[in-house]
């Protein structure tokens, strides 16, 4: 018996003063032994409670994707940029053959017109030889140029950051060979920064899409589970538990399976890129694989595009975490 | 402590199972709530219990008008208020131990802080040796008591037993009701609903009789 207290014994019951944390009944030599070590307390909510295994399957499907997705277009735009790049640093222009002209002449007092133009750093003309080369996978080899039509081409690097005046560079080689042309291929330059435009638009609204069915996926996930868990929810309410103490329970389960899914989905994507460089180098040679070294490089994604796909794997999930907090709510306003 | 004003329930568009209550519940005052199975003890406790809504009339609660309540001030309202439910809801996953201090753990008391009182109760209530037990393993007399003994832990200032004794022997049911009387000594308000005569008889308090959704009140 406690002083103060108030107690009970298996013969009777004595009043006593009430006290907020004096021992409610007592057992006098009935008291038993209390384990001094603190006791391993079961979770309120069980693990195995929460269907976790298709929500993680479903997030790591969604994070791979949109890794897949965000991977592509970071390569996309790399080497749009790449040949962007390596084609506004240079000029073409073509000396077409003229009746009563000499073409080799021509294509010589061009190039000197040219070299004096500033910000230009060096031009190369194509020889007759060259020319014919570049026409061989057309008409074949073998090809006599003396009996066809065929402009000489010359190729000028420009200095980079320089702004050249082209409208000055085309008077300037139209009064040294009349005929001659000068292509800047800002026609080409633009319709490669569209399709990187359309690629990465494509990307977002695939990553959209991506989010969009992972929040549906997630808040039927949790809905499924609350219905579950319902006699736990209540039995929680019954003991004074606010919504935002039952949240947390479940919620700790939530975060951890988006995060589940997320390592899972996120770091086999990032495996498929660590590897793909591997898989490039089997296909080279081939007419597909040399397709696909032309149009995306190596394939390689930079440490940056790791970082991004490593952050977006974290905000997938947050994103269920946070999906799953807001149905929790709107579940347990529900439930009295 | 507890008001209740002219209060009447329907569920959905229900005949009215409540009618025109108007009663109170002081501070450290003992009553059975009785009446035929049907007569709507449960609903009555579940009102005082904030489960449910009033479809007319006033609640009031410790001083608070319950339709103005907020959901995180009724959980802060629960906390002083101890339910038996008749189907027990203990959590099958746990223990009888961590089921009776759960209350404890809700509250975020440390499990060191509660540990003694906790096996004390369980022993004083006969589940001494059943603390490590799951609830689906416990006899129906069993539960309930684990049931009790969760309702009273944290010392309510009301108590709401639905059918308390109902699953034990005369015994443990007036043991069992020497808890509730001696919890009521303590300070804490005690309703009892039951249609149990002879635990009535036991000991003379005011009655709340539910017949035909009305109530009648012998102090």
């Amino acid at each position: 018996m406690t002083p103060g207290g108030w107690c009970c014994t298996r013969d009777g019951c004595t009043s006593m003063s009430r006290i907020d944390h004096g021992p409610l009944v007592d057992l006098g030599r009935e008291r038993p032994q209390v384990p001094a070590r603190a006791r391993n307390m079961s979770p309120i909510v069980p693990r195995g409670s929460i269907a976790g295994s298709a929500l993680v399957a479903v997030v790591a499907i969604m994070t791979f994707l949109a890794s897949i997705t965000t991977g592509t277009v970071l390569l996309v735009s790399a080497s749009a940029a790449e040949w962007q790049s390596e084609v506004a640093s240079e000029i073409t222009i073509q000396v077409r053959p003229t009746p009563g002209r000499d073409l080799d002449r021509d294509a010589t007092a061009v190039a000197d017109a040219v070299r004096a133009q500033s910000g230009i750093l060096d031009v190369r003309p194509f020889s007759r030889e060259e020319s014919a080369k570049l026409l061989e996978p057309w008409l074949g080899s073998g090809l006599s140029l003396d009996d066809l039509p065929v402009p000489r081409v010359l190729v000028a690097r420009v200095q980079p950051g320089s702004a050249i005046d082209l409208e000055m560079l085309r008077r300037r080689v139209t009064q040294a060979a009349p005929s001659a042309s000068v292509d800047d291929h800002r026609a080409w330059i633009e319709r490669m920064r569209s399709m990187t435009g359309a690629t990465v638009v494509a990307g977002i609204g695939i990553l959209m899409l991506v989010i969009v069915a992972t929040i549906i996926s997630v808040s039927f996930a949790t809905r499924g589970a609350m219905a579950a868990n319902r006699p736990i929810v209540e039995v929680l309410h019954f003991v004074g538990a606010g919504d935002r103490y039952i949240a947390n329970r479940f919620l700790r389960h939530f975060l951890r399976l988006g995060l589940e899914g997320g390592v899972i989905g996120g770091g086999i994507a990032m495996l498929v890129f660590g590897f793909s460089e591997s898989i490039a180098n089997w296909f080279s040679g081939t007419p597909v694989g040399d397709q696909f070294a032309a149009l995306l490089g190596t394939f390689s994604l930079r440490p940056s595009g790791y970082l991004i796909l490593a952050v977006q794997a974290v905000v997938i999930a947050a994103i269920t975490a946070w999906a799953s907090r807001r149905t929790l709510f709107a579940t347990l306003n529900d439930i009295e | 402590m507890v008001r209740f004003e002219n209060v009447g329930l329907r569920y959905g568009l229900g005949p009215e199972i409540l009618r025109d209550l108007s009663f109170a519940i002081p501070a450290h005052s003992f009553q059975f709530l009785t009446g035929p199975s049907g007569a709507g003890k449960t609903s009555l406790l579940r009102l005082l219990f904030l489960s449910l809504r009033p479809t007319r009339g006033l609640v009031n609660l410790f001083g608070n008008d319950v339709s103005l309540l907020s959901k995180d001030q009724v959980a802060d309202l629960r906390k002083r208020i101890g339910i038996v439910l008749q189907d027990f809801r203990l959590l099958d996953h746990m223990t009888t131990y961590e089921n009776v201090a759960l209350p404890f753990r809700v509250m975020g008391r440390e499990e060191s802080s509660y540990r003694k009182e906790v096996i004390d109760l369980l022993k004083w209530v006969g589940l001494g040796e059943r603390m490590d037990a799951l609830p689906p393993v416990l006899s129906g007399g069993e539960k309930q008591r684990a049931a009790i003994a969760r309702a009273v832990i944290s010392r309510p200032l009301l108590l709401l037993a639905d059918e308390p004794t109902g699953n034990v022997d005369p015994t443990l049911g007036r043991r069992l009701l020497r808890l509730f009387i001696e919890l009521n000594k303590s300070g804490t308000a005690v309703v009892i609903a039951t249609h149990d005569m002879t635990l009535m008889d036991q000991y003379d308090a005011r009655r709340l009789v539910l017949h035909e959704g009305r109530l009648h009140i012998y102090e």
